[in-house]
Parts: C-alpha cells; structure tokens; sequence
C-alpha cells in the first residue's frame, strides 16, 4: 500500500511557523489517526470487552465434531437434497402478505439432515432430525426454513449454544466429554436439563417422512394491512412411521433414515400440512425452551409435497445455507435472540465451506448408482 | 496558505465528503456487524447492503465528475515521490470504493443468496450462483475492505499534513466551502 502525500520533509511555509509548535501539530494529526484505528478496532470487537462472534460459535461446533470436515456444514452435517412445492391454500394471507400463502404453487429445494458436525456418523443418534426448505416464490422473493424434529430448543441464547457444543466435546485423552463440565452446565442452565428430559422422552421418528418439523423460533408474520402477529409453525406429516428404540440405537444401520427416504419417495411423494400457530397472551415470544400453549388459533395454511431427492453433489441444497433471516415480504424475524445468532453462524459456516471447496460426496450413503429424484 | 491554489469543482467536493462519510460508515457498519452474533448483526447488515449499493452509485457518478472536470494541480514543489504516492492513493481508492460493493453484490449473487435492498425490493445477481467462487469472493470482501481502511488512513493522514503542516492550500482545495479561506 501507498505512503499517499507523506509528511512534508521540508520546513513548512513561513505564515505557519511560530503558531502552535510543528511538533504539537504532528502530535494533533497522530492522535486523529490512532484514534480512527483504535476505533474501528474496539467496533471490531480486536480490543475491548470479549464478544460473541459466529467464529467462536463454529470452531466450538467444529471442536464438538471431533475437528473440520472441509466442505460440509458445520451443523447438520449429514444430509440429503430434496425437491417438490408448496401449495398455499389461501388462508395464510389473512396472517401474511408473503405471495407463498396465496392459493398458487410455490418450488421448493430442501434438505432433510441429521444434526452434528460429523457427515459419516450413523443415523442411530438421539440427534435433531431436520427439515430446510428454500422456497422461491413467483415474485422472486426467497423463503429459507430451517426446522427441527422437536417444538423447543435446548437453549434459548447463542451463549448458552456455545456453552452446550464446548461441555459436549469429546476430551481427546478419554474420546468422551468431560461429565464435570456437563454438570456445571446442566446446574446453571436448568433449561438445557429440562430439555434433555424432554428430549428423552420425545419419540425419535424411524423416518424422515414421519416427522414433524418445528420452527421453533417465533416470527412475525405481517399482514397486508401493516398488522404483525407473533407465530411459531410446524410441518405435519400425512405419511406414518414407526419410531427408533433409544435403548437399541446400537443395532441401527448407518443410513437407514436415508435409505427409507429414497424407498418411499421412489413409491411416490410426500405430504405435510402447514401449520400456524398464533402466540397466546402467555406465551413466550423471544424464548426457544418454552413450548407454546398451542390452545389459541392455530391455521393451516398449505401443503408441502416433496416428490424426489437426489445426493448433496447433484442437488440444489448443498450450495445454499439455510438462514432462518432470508424471508419474503410479510414475513420477519422475532426478538428471539437465537435468529440473528443464527444468521451469523451459518454465514460463516457457509463461507467456511465454501472456501474450503465444496465436498465431494453425498451424504455417506448415497450410492452413486441410485438414480436422482426416483419419484415424480 | 497559498490564496492562488485553485480548489476541485463544487460537485467534486461536495461528493468527496457524502462518500467520506458513507464509506467510513460502512467500514464501521461491516467490521462491527460481523463482530457479533447478538440482533446488530441482523439490523446492520440491512443498512449494509442498500449503503453499499449506494456508494457504487455515487462512485458511479464521481467518476463522471472526476472525468469532467480537472482537479487542482498539486503544489509544484510537492517532492515527486510525494506526488505519485498521492496519484497512487487516489486510483487505490477509486479501485476500491467500486471494487468493494461489485464484491459483495456479486458474492451474495455466487452464494445463492437474495440481494434484499428493502424488505420486498431486491437485485438481480451478477454472478452465477458457483459455491467456490462465493467462498473467495467472501474472502475477497474482508481483505479488501481493510485495504480499503488502511489506505483511507494513509490518505486522512496525508490530509492533515498538508493541512496542519504544510499548510500549502492542498487540504483546502477539498474542504472549504465558503468563500476563499480556511487552511
Ligand atoms: C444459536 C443457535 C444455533 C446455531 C449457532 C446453529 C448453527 C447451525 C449451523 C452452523 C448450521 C450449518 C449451516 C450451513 O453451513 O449452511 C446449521 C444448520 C441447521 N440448523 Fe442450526 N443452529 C442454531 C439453532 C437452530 C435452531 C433453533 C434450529 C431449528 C429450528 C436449527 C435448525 C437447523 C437446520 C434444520 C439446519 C440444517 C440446514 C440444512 O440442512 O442445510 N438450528 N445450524
Ligand atoms: C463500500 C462498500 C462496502 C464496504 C466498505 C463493505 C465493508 C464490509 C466489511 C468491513 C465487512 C466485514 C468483513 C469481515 O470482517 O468479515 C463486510 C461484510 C459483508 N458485506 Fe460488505 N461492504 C461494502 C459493500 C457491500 C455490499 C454492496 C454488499 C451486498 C450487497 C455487502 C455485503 C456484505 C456481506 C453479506 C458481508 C458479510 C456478512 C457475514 O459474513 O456475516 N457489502 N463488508
């Protein structure tokens, strides 16, 4: 970079001389120009008071995973592309503007995915089984969805996020996490307690067809008047399954929730109904931990078919993330803090990933021979 | 104070200081929002992207400004080396106050991502939707952005040395507005 107009070596002109010493002036421009720098290093966040930022939160889920795994995501790892659309039947209007709630058909690249940072881990894990869709409307506007198998999150705050994935590393002398850290954990958040009971208690679906997805997060939805709702929404399945024996996830094949999702789509497509539901004077709206009554209204407001699925390398859903903050006009984030943290953290998941050059294979169990989108 | 030095057309100057300002913003803007992961980030970069797109307008039209009109000479006795310093900055800065809203259009555009101006207005991409090419131009934008900072505090100090220093009508040439005067 360039010295630009450097310090004049000569003497300056005479009218300046004798007025505020030179030195005093070159002290004076000094103090202006480190005072820019050490500004804009304290908004940086380099000086100052310690902050989150979304690389603490992704080396600690990478540290969690057992290290990198260049190119896959950093979260939900393990996963697979899907496709179909959406067919809103007119009743979300009344809720939001978002042209995806008219009564016409909306494309959509998803993802079903199994949470963790490890792609080749086996699918017998008491983990989130997920559902990310990208729905692309007519007017061009872009709706991303992230959504998991269970309607309250372990945590309500990113530090506490941050807490979880570090208590849960594995100590490389013992390959296990260090029980102590748990339980100092587990003692100052009684939510993630809470929730690991929750958790156990909760059915684990045998099929990703099965599930039931969660926003989980709260969000406004804006209707055509300027009204802001709060609501949370769920996608339930018109397909069944059976459900995973916690006590026997030993016995369970390594793909089986990805190898049933390509012998059911190849049958024919799947079908979930969207449901919305409207918070309750009670409930709480900028808190993931804390289930909703569920007693006030609830809408539905349109189908979801997925009719195909293809690997991560052929599909559209390996090269996009899946912000839960890219939303449609008539849709807008909540106070809930997690959605902001969210967004950053898959931003930089994203661009790690990407960086890192995009990764060569599928979901482990894709065979290559399985052909895309069986369906249709 | 030299009363002879001429100054830069009114539209050059008043534009200089619009962008001094927006660029300084943004570089506080995106330093600052990546910084954390609390609801600043969701609410600044919102202003990012429409202030970025802005900056390449006015860089749009300043370049028109800057091609129309001639800017004052610098001093003659400004040492040689001093002068193309000064000439070298100014492309730096050119370069980058174009190159850095081209990046972070065309990086959102690689990512597959929407280019939201204002909630239901955005821009169409400039680029194919390409994961790789996204993960470099995302580096692209962090390592450009603090060349741009640096050489901004290379120019902010060359500035005051001509204004507090040498005080040979350089620094006036852009930043006084009234009537002659000023340092
Ligand atoms: C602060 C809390 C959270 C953090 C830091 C976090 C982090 C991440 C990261 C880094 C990814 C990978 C993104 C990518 O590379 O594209 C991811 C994926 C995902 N997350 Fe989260 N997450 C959080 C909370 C949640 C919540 C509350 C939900 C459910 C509602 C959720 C659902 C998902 C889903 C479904 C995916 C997979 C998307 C896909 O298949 O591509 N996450 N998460
Ligand atoms: C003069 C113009 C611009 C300047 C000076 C600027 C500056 C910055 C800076 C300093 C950062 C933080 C880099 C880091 O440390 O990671 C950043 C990030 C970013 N900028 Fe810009 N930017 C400009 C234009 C734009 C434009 C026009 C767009 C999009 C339309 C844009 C989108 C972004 C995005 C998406 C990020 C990254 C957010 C993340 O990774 O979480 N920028 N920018």
């Amino acid at each position: 970079m360039s010295e630009d107009q450097g310090p004049g070596t000569r003497p300056p002109p005479a009218s300046g001389a004798g007025r505020p010493s030179t030195l005093g002036r070159f002290a004076l421009i000094g103090v202006i120009v480190a005072g820019v720098a050490g500004a804009f290093a304290y908004t940086g966040g380099w000086i100052g008071p310690a902050r989150l930022k979304s690389k603490t939160i992704i080396n600690a889920l990478e540290a969690n995973a057992g290290g990198r795994h260049p190119g896959w995501r950093r979260a939900h790892a393990k996963g697979v592309c899907v496709t179909g659309y959406f067919d809103g039947n007119g009743a979300g209007r009344f809720l939001s503007s978002a042209q995806a709630f008219g009564k016409l058909r909306t494309p959509v690249v998803g993802r079903f995915a199994l949470a963790g940072g490890d792609p080749f881990a086996g699918d017998g894990r008491v983990v989130f089984h997920s559902m990310a869709l990208s729905l692309t409307q007519p007017d061009g506007e872009i709706w991303r969805i992230g959504m998991d198998h269970t309607p309250i999150f372990p945590v309500s705050t990113p530090q506490a996020f941050t807490q979880l994935q570090i208590a849960g590393t594995p100590d490389p002398k013992t390959g296990k996490p260090d029980p102590a850290k748990m339980k100092a954990l587990l003692a100052a958040h009684p939510e993630i307690a809470a929730y690991l009971k929750f958790m156990k208690a909760w059915p684990l679906p045998d099929s990703f067809a099965a599930g039931d997805y969660y926003s989980i997060n709260a969000f406004r939805f804006v209707d055509g008047q300027g009204q802001a709702r709060l609501v949370r929404w769920a996608m339930v399945p018109e397909q069944t399954g059976g459900v995973l024996d916690k006590d026997k996830l030993k016995t369970v094949p390594d793909n089986l929730l990805f190898d049933e999702l390509r012998t059911r789509l190849a049958k024919g497509p799947l079908h979930w109904r969207m449901v919305v539901t409207l918070a309750g004077p009670n409930d709480a709206v900028d808190d993931a931990t804390k289930q909703w009554s569920g007693a006030d209204q609830q809408v539905e407001v349109g189908t979801l078919t997925l009719n195909a699925t293809q690997p991560e390398e052929v599909g559209g859903c390996r090269d996009i993330t899946y912000d839960p903050t890219i939303l449609p006009k008539g849709i807008a984030i909540s106070d809930d803090p997690l959605l902001p943290a969210r967004s950053a953290a898959y931003s930089k998941s994203f661009a790690r990933r990407a960086a890192e050059g995009p990764h060569p294979g599928a979901q482990a169990s894709a065979p290559p021979s399985v052909p895309a989108g069986a369906a249709q | 104070m030299s009363p002879t030095m001429p100054r830069f057309a009114l539209a050059a100057r008043v534009i200089h200081w619009i962008m001094a300002v927006m660029i300084l913003a943004m570089l506080f803007i995106g330093i600052g929002m990546v910084s954390t992961v609390g609801e600043l980030y969701s609410r600044l970069i919102a202003i990012h992207r429409p202030l970025g797109i802005a900056i390449l307008a006015f860089a749009i039209l300043r370049l028109v400004v800057r091609f129309t009109n001639k800017p004052p000479p610098l001093p003659a006795d400004l040492p040689m080396i001093q002068k193309l310093a000064a000439h070298g900055s100014h492309l730096a800065l050119y370069a980058l106050m174009i190159a850095m809203p081209l990046v972070g259009w065309g990086m959102l555009s690689a990512g597959g991502y929407p280019i939201v101006m204002a909630s239901g207005f955005h821009l169409p991409p400039i680029l194919p939707h390409d994961l790789f090419l996204y993960g470099l131009l995302r580096q692209a934008h962090t390592w450009l952005a603090l060349a741009l900072f640096a050489v901004f505090l290379a120019h902010l100090a060359a500035a005051l040395m001509h204004g507090l220093i040498r005080q040979d009508g350089v620094f006036s040439s852009m930043a006084s507005f009234g009537r002659r005067g000023g340092v």
